[in-house]
């Protein structure tokens, strides 16, 4: 086996099985885990996906949302325990891959493009491939497992 | 317990563990391992045994090399075998790109046994040695964390420079372990006590928790850690 299949083989059962299919512009809503004590409660965190960066194991998210008037930035690694589910509430139309740009920008200035319904077809045509690729990688995961 | 075992580091990455915190682990391909030789007090005056790490193609290596690692028709061995003597046991397996041992009575052990990953079954904590990425010639604040002098306040070319090594007419000299710009790196270094986070018979590898030295595909020699608590 190579360095990428021994890395997958170490990987993979800390990969979740089903993560769903979200874009950097998205406006998601993250169900965080938080344990206090011997308590657990679901907390949610709501804002724009403005970064995506690593891969396997190591993927993250950043999340940015204005807070009383003031930016707040939460980063989540995409496969850890503790995000308990992203669910993808609004779709933008944006022309890069990290919108750090947003940082500098107050009030309205902040409003993305949204993706209007007729205006899904891109998207939907990135996820169908995005979904294709997924279930290749989880054939060759089979193969090479069985 | 097992002595040890050699392997390849094949990178880092991160887990979850149960309570869903992220650990730092590093990957190792740890054998298989060929057992060479067993050495005794009796014959080599110390214990060990010899182990041997990733085939090398047989034309690529010395005669000396193959008549290492199985049986080749010789001279001596005839000679040998006119006397009656017993023949030297070998491996019989294909010649070794890596050849080390390890110091201890290799108890049950025998020449040609093959040791997998299997052998740190039960053991939590593993010593792990390699060579250092080597860097060269290394100035004092890479080499040993000097902090430099001021960017400004009249400070002229020498940002990076050590400053001060000593006294002045008393002693009159730099003290012996002065610590200066040279080569860095390229070492052998050992890090003990890292926590086993997996064992994977099927793949052969071993993972732990923080970094070993080397660079991917550096050769690693793994041990149970002697390390108390």
């Amino acid at each position: 086996m190579n360095k990428q299949e021994l890395m997958a083989a170490v990987e993979q059962p800390c990969l979740k099985s089903e993560v769903p299919y979200f874009e950097v512009g998205d406006t998601v809503d993250i169900h965080c885990r938080i344990v206090e004590g011997n308590n657990e409660r679901i907390q949610i965190f709501n804002g724009v996906v403005i970064a995506r960066s690593g891969s396997g194991t190591r993927e993250m998210f950043t999340v940015r949302r204005i807070v009383q008037g003031e930016g707040v930035e939460r980063k989540f690694p995409l496969h850890s325990p503790f995000v308990a589910k992203i669910e993808v509430k609004r779709a933008a139309i944006v022309r890069r891959a990290k919108l750090y740009y947003l940082r500098d920008r107050v009030g309205k200035a902040v409003r993305l493009r949204e993706r209007r319904p007729d205006q899904m077809k891109k998207r939907q045509n990135r996820e169908a491939f995005w979904l294709r690729q997924q279930a290749a990688k989880s054939q060759k995961r089979s193969e090479t497992t069985a | 317990m097992a002595l040890g075992i050699l392997g390849r580091k094949v990178g880092m990455t991160q887990v979850f563990d149960e309570q869903g915190r992220a650990v730092p682990v590093t990957v190792v391909q740890a054998g298989p391992c060929h057992v060479l030789q067993v050495r005794t007090l009796e014959r080599d005056g110390y214990e060990a045994i010899q182990v041997g790490y990733l085939d090398m193609p047989r034309h690529r290596v010395s005669r000396a090399a193959r008549g290492h690692v199985a049986q080749l028709d010789s001279k001596g061995q005839r000679k040998r075998a006119a006397a009656g003597l017993q023949p030297i046991p070998k491996a019989n397996c294909e010649p070794k790109r890596y050849i080390r041992e390890f110091r201890g009575a290799g108890d049950g052990l025998s020449v040609g046994q093959v040791l997998s990953v299997e052998v740190l079954n039960g053991v939590s904590a593993v010593d792990v040695t390699a060579t250092t990425k080597g860097r060269g010639f290394a100035g004092v604040i890479k080499r040993h964390g000097f902090s430099g002098q001021r960017a400004t306040h009249g400070v002229k070319k020498v940002h990076r420079h050590p400053g001060g090594t000593g006294c002045n007419t008393s002693p009159g000299r730099v003290v012996p372990g002065r610590k200066m710009a040279g080569h860095l790196g390229n070492v052998r270094r050992t890090v003990r006590n890292l926590k086993v986070v997996k064992i994977d018979p099927q793949a052969d590898l071993l993972v732990v928790r923080g970094a070993i030295p080397g660079p991917n595909g550096g050769l690693v020699i793994v041990r149970p850690s002697n390390k108390v608590g």
